[in-house]
């Protein structure tokens, strides 16, 4: 059964030059147990669609339309006080840039025992106890002198195992993970991935890892969606986006990558194939297709008409006119 | 490969870290330790390594945008930081910055156009009428329109940007370009199309390139030698088809695993080596404390680069053997 489903969700930023879709109508699901991973360039509206469902939303931007059910119930429908309850403990969020979302003046000890004091009645002592074993858990060596640290005392990979130790700290069964290693170095990176998936298999629970690093999603996440402007565009699993991708927006992504190294394979490309031009802005959509003036496939109907999300094949999603002749 | 265009000798840089008030121990970081590196005409040399590791700190040298402590650096067969006046300023107008972040390293203030004419005015080259024309032609070179030339930075996109800045480089013809991490800030589709960029000019103009970068895939689509930095020196250095099937150091073949896989569902290749680059080792093997194959004599005694096949240089003990 799905634990987490999204329907139909919108999320605007109402502006002096115009509204912006910045989630436009995402359908969604996430089953228990499992990794979704969703990709794509900065601005289509990844970390937007997280934030919706945290209901975190920023400044001017509202949800206007759509139903996010968590276990069966739409958050959106939730009081405040009950949206502050579910979220840190039944749903968590790590972001990007560890320095910035620890509070410089405290101990790393007193945040994570804070959030876990906010969810559960007990003593501080406890707390502190819970939060030495959640240090530990997250592979912090010596937690118990680490709880005493700064934040300015621990290194950009350590920073990000704490950020994982609070988001853990309440066993929550949601994890999103925005972006969680884009700061990090490649060899430290392997090592937050991999301690997100362990802690993932060990305590059961779903995570929504957003990245614009195809090769981080091809390895951690069973499902991928993928996002351009404000849309899903195509999601199926993970094997087939890379195998079989037929949005013509992830194929451009795939082949946008230098990928030797990765696939092993020798014979590399003098030019690497790219997808023309840039994401559009936000402000003036076409009302057809958003890829079409990126995309070589584009006819007249794809500039007037936009693509539904339509089933293709098996738990394989894509909004594309053409993906019946490129699916082929 | 014809002849070295760029011979680095022994470089040393140190750093030092002044105490506080509550501490007053002066500290010494080694951001560049002994390197030794010649980058060869018309080769793109890839240097790689992770955060801190002195790869950026090598290319300020290289741009006399810092002093070294030790060593020295020698231009087609003369030593850079002897150079005076003219010979100095013909030296910055042969070796050219790309930057990392086309948001910071353009003046917000000034047109696209007065941004990639202004080497050309600082060292007298041609008159207005000739400047502005040798400006467009080299902004449809790199992809920009003449509408364009008028606009300013906050107008252009990322990847845009990053093309003002790589034709402000090239304006001036030079011989070597320093690509410092171009792509990192930008999307995927767009670091594509930049790199193709990168890599037309650089046989339309017949350039040489050190490509720094943190980023492994980039680093084997771009380059025809890598060099491996950690932590102040280089722990390998070899042609970039070597590095990628059979490296020899332990480091170069950490970052490799380290790599995700696109296949995916694929296991996981990759090696658990725990822990982070720690700085403050004075002796031995600087990868000493992440290595698994460290033996005694890498705690006392530092490995030098030796070339161990043709070619092939390795800084560790037990390089061949592993």
């Amino acid at each position: 059964m799905a634990l987490l489903e999204i329907k139909d969700l919108m999320t605007v930023f109402d502006t002096a030059q115009g509204r912006i879709k910045a989630v436009d109508s995402v359908s969604l699901s996430v089953d228990s147990g499992e990794t979704l991973g969703i990709v794509g360039e900065s601005g289509c509206g990844k970390t937007m669609l997280a934030l919706s469902i945290m209901r975190l939303v920023p400044g001017i931007g509202k949800i206007i339309q759509g139903e996010i059910l968590f276990s069966g119930k739409n958050l959106l429908a939730l009081s405040e006080d009950e949206m502050r309850e579910k979220r840190g403990s039944e749903i968590s969020m790590i972001f990007q840039e560890p320095m910035t979302s620890l509070n410089p003046v405290f101990r790393i000890g007193e945040q994570i025992a804070e959030a876990i004091r906010l969810h559960k009645k007990i003593s501080s002592n406890d707390a502190m106890t819970l939060a030495i074993t959640k240090l530990a858990q997250v592979g912090i060596p010596h937690p118990e002198k680490r709880v005493r640290d700064y934040p300015h005392q621990l290194s950009g990979g350590m920073r990000q195992r704490v950020m994982i130790a609070m988001a853990m700290s309440c066993d929550p069964q949601l994890l999103l993970a925005d972006e969680p290693t884009t700061a990090l170095d490649v060899t430290i990176q392997a090592q937050i991935l991999d301690l997100i998936s362990d802690l993932k298999n060990k305590n059961k629970m779903s995570v929504i890892l957003i990245t614009h690093d195809l090769g981080v999603i091809a390895q951690t996440a069973q499902r991928i969606a993928v996002m351009y402007a404000g849309k899903i565009v195509e999601t199926a699993p993970a094997d087939k986006i890379f195998t079989n991708p037929v949005h013509p927006y992830t194929r451009g992504l795939i082949d946008s990558i230098p990928q030797a190294g990765i696939t092993g394979a020798n014979d590399m490309p003098e030019f690497l194939k790219t997808i023309p031009g840039s994401v559009p802005s936000l402000y003036d959509l076409s009302p057809g297709c958003r890829f079409y003036e990126r995309c070589s496939f584009a006819d007249q109907h794809c500039v007037l008409v936009e693509p539904p999300l339509e089933k293709i094949s098996d738990n394989h999603f894509t909004a594309c006119w053409k993906s019946a002749q490129l699916a082929k | 490969m014809a002849g070295i265009l760029l011979d680095i000798k022994k470089l040393n840089k140190t750093y030092t870290i002044y105490g506080t008030a509550l501490n007053d121990k002066k500290r010494f970081i080694k951001a560049v330790k002994d390197v030794d590196l010649q980058i060869f005409k018309g080769e793109t040399l890839g240097l790689v390594g992770e955060s801190g590791c002195g790869k950026s700190t090598l290319a300020k040298i290289i741009t006399l945008l810092e002093k070294p402590s030790t060593g020295s650096v020698d231009f087609q067969g003369e030593n850079i930081f002897e150079y005076k006046k003219d010979k100095l300023k013909q030296y910055r107008r042969k070796v050219q910055l790309v930057f990392q972040d086309p948001y910071s390293s353009l003046n917000a203030r000034r047109s696209a156009l007065s941004i990639i004419t202004e080497p050309l005015v600082i060292h007298k080259i041609g008159d207005k009428v000739s400047r502005k024309k040798d400006t467009l032609e080299l902004m449809a070179k790199v992809g920009l329109s003449e509408q364009q030339a008028n606009r300013y930075p906050h107008e252009f996109s990322g990847g845009q940007r990053q093309r003002i800045g790589i034709a402000r480089a090239l304006i001036l013809q030079p011989e070597l370009v320093i690509a410092d991490e171009p792509v990192s800030a930008l999307d995927v589709s767009i670091q594509a199309q930049i790199l193709n960029l990168l890599k037309s000019l650089k046989n339309d103009f017949g350039l040489t390139y050190l490509f720094v970068s943190h980023d492994l895939n980039v680093i084997r689509h771009m380059s025809d030698r890598v060099a491996v930095m950690y932590l102040g020196r280089i722990v390998e250095l070899a042609k970039n088809e070597d590095i990628y099937n059979n490296a020899l150091h332990p480091y170069t073949r950490l970052l490799l695993s380290a790599l995700p896989s696109r296949i995916a569902g694929k296991e996981k290749k990759y090696t658990h080596i725990k822990g982070e680059a720690t700085i403050g080792i004075d002796k031995g093997c600087s990868f000493q404390s992440r290595c698994p194959y460290k033996k005694e004599i890498c705690s006392v005694q530092e490995p030098d680069l030796k070339e161990i096949e043709n070619n092939k240089y390795c800084a560790c003990h037990f390089s061949g053997k592993l």
